[in-house]
């Protein structure tokens, strides 16, 4: 402790016990604060503390011997109060790093998880995905050949957080070593169930689907995922694309069954997760035909403003609430004749 | 072996849940029954611990049986393709008049 300390400290308490004003007090507060970012501890207070009354009361019997031994007693007593402050400061300091160490992770896992919109005539694409916390636990999954198919997956692993996003590398790296566009979406399911099987309890829900330029078909699969929604724009109406498939990881041999649509432009196919479907919206969750309504309200946007547009009637719709999930919407549609 | 399961199960609550479920000693042909009709809300990290416990109780030769699923929790299990391979009691199924 600096003498520096000791004599403002002593003129501060010597001006109080004069005139107890609130302005006196006033100063004294702005003054621990100085000394708790100078990582002054509770004992060092009292000492100095002691050692002011003893300056101000020189050469007068105010400031007994009891008094003295009093205030050594109270010294020793505060220096368990003194390590916990050091411990709360090293915690404190251990989350900063801890919250930088997980902006890297997140980092790490946007560029390990990079895919890009395919583009093909005939269909555009817009996408959004937004994560509750740090890390996101949805994954959306592209591959094109520019010439006649594109594959989508959207995935949503069980559970939040670290353990979630470290799962979804797995994900893509099957997608990647399939990787085909033409692939079967069960056949594709079928494989990613045999890797995520034999991971510990990490399950994943998730849709894939495949667009055919040629034939205007859409053929998809579900692995216990979230319905998606396709649009019909000749009657301007939404149909669940039904499907049922089991949660990937679940079972060792699964086969999960795909079925196919036949698109006409203008209809759009849309792929989500339950971060949008259990999104709050006062005491209840999002009704389906409030959802369709939105949908339906931006329908001549360009699918990824589209995307955006749902993502920011939802963030509305729950004031602006913190996410309670992983949030993930996805637009197909066919532009072309 | 009867077990209550109640209150919101999600990544908050889903972790004691958890250690709970780990807790029960399956033996061979045991037949354990989750009752779920308390369960207000759950959401996809609850779901895993469940499937988690489904797991666990075959391996070791057991049977699971759910029973008192909401209408909305139904749809969860139903959605995620579970209830095509859990045992699910329709019976009792309590009516659903407020959100799982």
């Amino acid at each position: 402790m600096t003498n520096e300390i000791k004599k403002q400290y002593t003129m501060l308490l010597g001006q109080y016990l004069q005139y107890q004003t609130e302005r006196n007090l006033y100063l004294g507060q702005n003054f621990s604060r100085r000394l708790v970012q100078k990582d002054i501890t509770p004992e060092e207070v009292i000492s100095i503390h002691k050692d002011s009354l003893a300056e101000i009361y020189e050469g007068s019997e105010e400031f007994t011997d009891g008094m003295k031994n009093a205030l050594d007693f109270l010294t020793e007593f505060m220096i368990q109060y003194g390590l916990a402050l050091r411990e709360h400061k090293i915690l404190l300091k251990n989350q900063e790093e801890m919250d930088h160490e997980l902006e890297l992770a997140a980092n790490v896992q946007k560029t390990m998880l990079k895919t890009t919109i395919p583009t093909i005539d005939g269909l555009s694409i817009g996408s959004i995905s937004v994560p509750a916390r740090k890390m996101n636990g949805d994954y959306i999954y592209y591959q094109g050949d520019s010439k006649r198919f594109v594959g989508v997956g959207v995935a949503d692993v069980v559970g939040k957080g670290i353990p979630a996003a470290l799962c979804m590398s797995m994900v893509k790296n099957g997608l990647d070593t399939l990787g085909q566009p033409s692939i079967s979406p069960s056949y594709a399911m079928d494989v990613l169930n045999r890797i995520v099987e034999k991971t510990d309890n990490m399950f994943i829900s998730m849709f894939y689907g495949r667009y055919d330029v040629v034939q205007s078909t859409f053929t998809y699969c579900s692995a216990g995922h979230e319905p998606a929604l396709l649009y019909r724009a000749k009657d301007g109406k939404f149909i669940e694309l039904e499907s049922e498939g089991l949660l990937l990881g679940v079972l060792p041999d699964v086969h999960n069954q795909e079925r196919s649509v036949q698109l006409a432009k203008g209809d759009m196919v849309i792929i989500m997760t339950d971060g949008v479907t259990e999104c709050r919206v006062d005491d209840r969750f999002l009704e389906k035909s409030e959802l369709t309504d939105l949908i339906f309200k931006h329908k001549d946007k360009i699918p990824q403003q589209l995307a955006e547009a749902i993502f920011h009637e939802i963030e509305k719709l729950s004031q602006f609430q913190n996410l309670a999930d992983d949030l993930t919407f996805v637009v197909l549609k066919k532009e072309d004749d | 072996m009867l077990s209550m399961v109640s209150g919101e199960v999600d990544a908050f609550t889903a972790p004691s849940l958890r250690e709970e479920l780990l807790a029960v000693d399956i033996q061979e042909d045991m037949l354990v029954e989750l009752n779920l009709s308390e369960v207000s809300y759950m959401d996809s990290t609850g779901l895993g611990v469940i499937v988690a416990f489904y797991k666990n109780v075959t391996a070791n030769k057991g049977r699971l049986v759910l029973v008192g699923l909401s209408q909305r929790l139904q749809r969860l299990f139903d959605i995620t393709g579970l209830s095509g391979v859990i045992h699910i009691e329709k019976e009792g199924a309590v009516n659903d008049h407020e959100r799982i």
